[in-house]
């Protein structure tokens, strides 16, 4: 088995998109997730030392982001009072309903479940994506992610519409053959 | 008549809204015909759906550039 090595000074470029799903699906706030993602590598730094190469790099950061996740729960937790769960009773309604059973989750319901699969889902994609070679994954996130118009893009990078084409043809060609392997066959 | 290889740009053109409404006739002809085609066609609408239900949030480059910066100040 190879040994795995950190190297940080392509961190940013490589895990920071990643780690910012991450963490958005479970602070969901784009700031404080940028924090974290920020925190994360700087506690990376702090610890490259102790990085055995066991584990892939992007594995070993992801566990870091993952305490400070739980760190941060624990920091808004302990501010005296905001550890309870609060509820307010909606009465702008005019249901005169059982508080109780308005509020018990429908049993049918699969929505968590959704947001859940979607979380993992952006994540297998997002790996895929980093699988892409540069210039191929860059056509695509501004295509697909940012939503850039072909023009724009064309004038960015410098390429004419039928090269940009191209590229979008090969990335998602790749991306579903990537996706298969990863997401379909779980 | 279309070849395989103007199908799939239409095709990809189709998934960010941008073939024109003679592309679109074109190239359900030529799905109605090619089986090839019409596989990628359906998995390539797959990807689509997949990416907007993912819902992929990015940091912007300044943001990163940023993030880069604090990196190399603590090295």
């Amino acid at each position: 088995m190879t040994e795995n090595k950190l190297n940080p000074d392509s961190w940013v470029d490589q895990y920071a998109d990643y780690l910012f799903n991450y963490a958005v699906a479970r602070v969901s706030n784009g700031e404080i997730a940028k924090d974290l993602v920020q925190e994360t590598f700087l506690a990376g730094l702090k610890s490259a030392k102790n990085f055995q190469g066991a584990a892939a790099e992007r594995t070993w950061l992801i566990a870091i982001l993952k305490r400070k996740v739980i760190d941060y729960y624990r920091k808004i937790n302990s501010k005296k009072g905001k550890a309870e769960v609060r509820m307010t009773y909606n009465n702008q309604s005019d249901s005169a309903g059982d508080w109780l059973e308005e509020n018990v989750a429908d049993p049918f319901s699969t929505l968590e479940n959704d947001e859940i699969e979607n979380e993992e889902l952006g994540l297998a994609i997002q790996e895929c994506i980093a699988k892409l070679p540069k210039k191929q994954s860059s056509v695509f996130v501004m295509k697909t992610i940012q939503g850039f118009s072909t023009e724009d893009i064309c004038n960015e990078l410098g390429i004419n519409p039928s090269n940009l084409w191209v590229m979008v043809h090969r990335a998602r060609t790749s991306l579903m053959g990537c996706l298969n392997e990863n997401w379909f066959k779980l | 008549m279309i070849n395989c290889e103007q199908a799939s740009t239409i095709c990809n053109k189709k998934q960010y809204k941008e073939a024109t409404l003679l592309e679109q006739i074109n190239l359900s002809l030529h799905l109605f015909i090619c089986k090839a085609c019409s596989s990628f066609s359906r998995k390539n609408s797959k990807l689509t759906v997949l990416c907007n239900k993912a819902d992929l949030q990015l940091l912007s480059e300044q943001e990163k550039a940023k993030m880069k910066e604090t990196i190399e100040r603590s090295i």
